[in-house]
């Protein structure tokens, strides 16, 4: 427990501080003469992250989680808010300015195969973030330092020269943290890394990336639709859907006591690998759908499909409500649920 | 235990000593090609003929320019060495085909040459940067595609009259086209890649990304449509020189040598049937190494 | 030899040739099922649980080949012609699979694609058919299933699909469902839904239902028996409380042991089965598991473990049971 409670780092300025982030698409329009429609996949996301720390983003499929990773490194540009980065904002600063801070802002896929360049060798996909941002390196050194990362990620050096086909998918997992390490970055977008690996390479990875953290001081943003996996390895999660975070909390509180029903959804959906427990716990089923992001229900995002939700829900849009020390939910009713 | 440690030991060992050497997807797919029993054989036949044209002048005491004043326009004799016959003009018809390969592969080599370079770079940055460069790019490749060609190619050929550079730039100027419509289209969905957008968020410039990440996986159906350009390319030059607009006399060319042969073919067919065979067994072999890269390109069709 | 059990399977292997090589999928596997039971199959991806399945429903790719026998009740239908495999495919014994689209035609109306089986099938007239998809679609959750039943497949959500997917199997009342990972694609909060519903239809129509899975939660929650695959051979089956509570093969302790939980806070670090999953093409002599195994012995790098039982229809194939 005492390495995986959060790191007492909360005195320390944060290293990265998200205000309001916004990030809204141009849906064109049916039929010739429409005006485009906004899609609002972040919609005003507020949090900090501290060195050292992991933050879990969490939510079903197409609540923006990606969007919003990409966002932070400015892979896409966000619509409005603020992502500042060592307490310098980072929207719209010219390519110039952004080149230089890339080096530690790294980020990692969900297709392990597809995030890897299917023509170059590993040793120069690794190689190159080095090559780009330390050109002042001769040969030898940068293929030194591969093959170092290639041990730390649990490679054997020699395959240097293979192709990204001739691993499993686990090991090409290896490969891209390694090409996300080799700066040494400070901070790393996780996008899904372990969904598409088999349950029993999962562990090996989560390992790998919290030996990483520990050694390096990293902090990572774990995106994530595995509540279970996210449990593990995060300090602190974040519940995300339409866009609208939902609640955010430390992980023993969201766990323990979570507040917004939507998050008790989430967990209570989540199967148990015990039959005893599984059978017998209680589950809170949500009815319908996740509703179309391109006309969210008005008032609380959730609200079609909460089963507490009241006239006032329609109306009115929750504002995110601290509750304790390290608890914050987005819900009118957050007292009496 | 015993035998995870050994494995282990053993391949430390092996590090020690040697990197293991991979198996780029090019190597996968040259072994699948060399399976392609067709393929090889038309690599065969087409190094042959090249061979054949380069070594043409050893082949042969005859000049391609050459008039043997005893022989005009005679059938193939091999006592006289005039083995495929001689012209109207009493040239040797052997050396004249296989000078006239010279030309019609080097047109279709250097042509094809020309519309890989503006088309692949082309095509990869109106892909790539998408948007409104992309419109604009292929909006420009649109207008180009509509205009008349082949009239544009006649035209210049009547005013600068006939040049053989003239030729190669025409046509690959013509040829471009197509190509930067394929390249643009696998570059468009490259582009969502994740290997790309991790280039990128590591501060690759637009630059290398295009070069190192965007091109080399797009050679693959560049390839192919680059074996069936190069007989397209020898069609086309053969169709302006049946026109009369080809290239300069004494010079030939396959399509020179067959618009010659076909004025005659009543008396003397062996001045077509030669340039014409010649030429078909080209195309058919450019068509079957076609087919066979395509096979070998993509495994999935294995 | 008569017996309740309605799916017979013995020594089934599956073989794919392929240019690099002849690729052993299945192996000698041997299971049952009987009515109104559900049947776990769990394994890391690759391990052959799908080819199983799409063995004895006559759907392997045209490279594959699969000896053995299975049984429908007591009528052998392993390679059987196409023809007469129609009779029992789709009618007796229905299979879903992950992506809904794939089995669906884009181009059709669900209607079309519903009541096509029922005319075929069981002589319907098309009213009478529509009446009963719809009931059906009604069945399986689909709001307004009489205006939706109308639709094109691509105008419903990912768990709508997965519902029609459903409902398109359950139409002629098979007595085999195979659901291959049918929650796989989906959200948590919709995959509680579609089990839910998978949990109530077994109630319902006592359907005896394979599930193919790599989440041992679901299995935990919905299967009365679990066959453990690893390399395309069974290594382990039991009932679901055998296989959780008293595991005996390795590789199924190790894999409970690496799931992550959601009701349990955690310790320092994950436990995680070290090493890559086997590559088909070149097994090693002697278990697959060999590389992976904490307890692995000079014998097992030799010499294949056998499935062996032990009592109560449990078996496991490894030789830390034989003590040496
Ligand atoms: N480039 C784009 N143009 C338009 N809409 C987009 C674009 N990228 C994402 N979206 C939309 O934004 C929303 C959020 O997408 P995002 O990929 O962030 O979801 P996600 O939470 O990562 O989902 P998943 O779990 O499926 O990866 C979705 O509705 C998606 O359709
Ligand atoms: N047409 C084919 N040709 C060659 N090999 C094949 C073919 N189809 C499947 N295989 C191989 O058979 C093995 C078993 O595949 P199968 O689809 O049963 O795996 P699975 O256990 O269902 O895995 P997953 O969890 O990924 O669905 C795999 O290693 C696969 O590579
Ligand atoms: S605000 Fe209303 S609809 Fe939203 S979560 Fe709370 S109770 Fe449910
Ligand atoms: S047979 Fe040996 S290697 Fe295989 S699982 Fe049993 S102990 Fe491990
Ligand atoms: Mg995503
Ligand atoms: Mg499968």
């Amino acid at each position: 427990m005492t390495a995986m409670t959060a790191p007492d780092k909360r005195d320390n300025a944060p290293i990265l501080s998200v205000r309001d982030l916004k990030v809204h698409f141009p849906i064109p329009g049916k039929g010739p003469f429409a005006k485009d429609r906004p899609l609002k996949a972040v919609d005003g996301v507020n949090f900090d992250l501290f060195p050292g720390e992991t933050l879990g983003v969490v939510g079903e499929s197409g609540c923006g989680k990606s969007t919003l990773g990409r966002a932070i490194l400015q892979l896409i540009a966000p619509s409005g808010g603020q992502v500042a980065w060592l307490g310098k904002d980072i929207v719209g600063i010219p390519h110039r300015d952004m080149q230089p801070l890339r080096r530690d802002l790294q980020i990692i896929f969900q297709d392990p195969l597809a995030s890897l360049n299917p023509r170059m060798t590993i040793g120069e996909i690794i190689a190159e973030p080095l090559v780009t941002h330390k050109p002042e390196l001769g040969k030898d050194e940068i293929k030194t330092r591969v093959k170092r990362m290639m041990a730390r990620v649990g490679l054997l050096p020699q395959m240097i020269n293979r192709y990204p086909h001739e691993f499993s998918g686990g090991q090409c997992q290896r490969i891209g943290i390694a090409r996300a390490m080799i700066l040494e970055p400070k901070l790393i977008v996780c996008d899904e890394p372990v969904s598409a690996l088999d349950v029993s390479i999962q562990a090996q990875i989560v390992n790998l990336l919290q030996e990483l953290q520990r050694e390096f001081d990293l902090s990572l943003i774990f995106i994530s639709h595995d509540l279970s996996i996210v449990r593990h390895i995060c300090h602190r999660i974040m519940v995300l859907y339409l866009g609208n975070v939902m609640e955010l909390a430390d992980r023993d509180s969201i766990y323990a006591a979570p507040r917004h029903p939507y998050t008790k959804a989430l967990i209570s959906a989540v199967p148990i690998p015990d039959p005893e427990i599984e059978r017998n716990k209680e589950r809170i089923v949500l009815t319908g759908d996740l509703p179309s992001p391109l006309s969210p229900p008005s008032g609380c995002v959730f609200r079609t499909r909460c089963p507490f939700a009241q006239e006032k829900c329609a109306t009115d849009v929750p504002t995110i409500d601290r509750v304790s020390e390290t608890q914050e939910v987005a819900c009118h009713f957050h007292d009496s649920i | 235990m015993m035998n995870k440690s050994e494995k282990t030991a053993l391949l430390q060992s092996a590090g020690a000593t040697k990197e293991i050497e991979g198996r780029s997807l090019w190597r996968d797919a040259r072994i699948r090609l060399f399976r392609n029993k067709a393929a090889v054989g038309s690599m065969i036949i087409l190094g042959i003929i090249t061979l054949l044209a380069i070594i043409a002048p050893l082949l042969s005491p005859y000049a391609y320019d050459q008039i043997d004043w005893g022989y005009i326009q005679e059938g193939p004799n091999w006592e006289n060495g005039h083995i495929f016959g001689t012209d109207g003009n009493g040239r040797d018809l052997f050396v004249r085909v296989l000078y006239g390969a010279r030309v019609s592969l080097a047109v279709g080599l250097l042509a094809t040459a020309v519309s890989l370079i503006i088309g692949v770079t082309y095509g990869a940055i109106a892909g790539y940067f998408g948007g409104k460069i992309d419109s604009i790019m292929m909006r420009f490749v649109d207008v180009l595609y509509s205009l008349p060609f082949m009239f544009f190619v006649i035209m210049l050929m009547v005013v600068f009259g006939r040049n053989i550079f003239l030729i190669f730039v025409a046509l690959g100027a013509v040829e471009w086209l197509t190509m930067a419509r394929i390249v643009r289209g696998q570059t468009l969905s490259l582009r969502r890649r994740e290997f790309i957008e991790a280039a990128h968020a590591t501060g690759v410039s637009n630059f290398k990304i295009i070069f190192r990440h965007v091109i080399p996986n797009v050679l693959g159906p560049v390839i192919v449509y680059m074996t069936l350009t190069i007989p397209q390319v020898i069609l086309t030059e053969s169709f302006l020189s049946f026109l009369g607009l080809g290239v300069q006399e004494p010079l030939t060319s396959w399509g020179v040598l067959i618009s010659e042969g076909a004025k005659v073919i009543e008396a003397s067919t062996w001045m077509l049937i030669y340039p014409a065979v010649f030429l078909a067994l080209t195309l058919f072999c450019f068509n079957f190494i076609g087919d066979g890269l395509r096979d070998a390109l993509d495994p999935k069709d294995r | 030899m008569t017996t309740n059990h309605i799916l017979t399977v013995e020594n089934l292997s599956t073989r794919f040739q392929t240019p690099d090589g002849e690729v052993e999928a299945v192996n000698n596997v041997n299971f049952h099922i009987d009515p109104g039971e559900t049947l776990g199959v769990v394994g890391e991806s690759g391990s052959g649980k799908t080819q199983i399945f799409l063995s004895l429903m006559g759907l392997l790719a045209k490279n594959g080949t699969s000896t053995g026998s299975v049984r429908y009740k007591d009528k052998e239908i392993l390679n059987l012609r196409s023809r007469d495999l129609n009779k029992i495919r789709g009618v007796s014994m229905s299979m879903i699979f992950q992506d809904p689209m794939t089995s669906l035609n884009p181009f059709l109306k669900i209607s079309r694609q519903m009541t096509e089986v029922l005319v075929e099938h069981r002589g319907m007239s098309e009213a009478d058919a529509l009446k009963r998809a719809i009931a059906m679609l009604d069945r399986v959750g689909i709001p307004g299933a009489a205006q939706r039943v109308h639709m094109y497949p691509h105008e419903f959500s990912g768990g709508m699909r997965q519902r029609v997917m459903i409902a398109m199997a359950l139409l002629c009342d098979p007595e085999v469902l195979i659901a291959d990972e049918p929650t796989t694609a989906l959200d948590v909060t919709v995959q509680a839904q579609i089990l839910d519903l998978l949990r109530d239809l077994q109630k319902d129509f006592n359907t005896a239902t394979v599930m193919i899975t790599h989440d041992l939660g679901v299995v935990a929650g919905l299967c009365d028996r679990v066959m453990v695959m690893y390399g395309g051979r069974v290594v382990e089956t039991g009932t679901v409380r055998d296989i959780f509570y008293d595991s005996h093969h390795p590789y199924t302790e190790g894999l409970l042991k690496s799931m992550p939980r959601i009701d349990r806070a955690n310790e320092d670090s994950m436990f995680a089965i070290p090493g890559q999953p086997p590559n088909l093409q070149n097994l090693p002599t002697g278990c697959a598991y060999q590389e992976r195994c904490g307890y692995v012995m000079d014998r097992c790098c030799v010499e294949r473990p056998l499935l062996k039982g032990f009592g109560d229809g449990r078996a496991s194939a490894c030789f830390r049971e034989d003590g040496q």
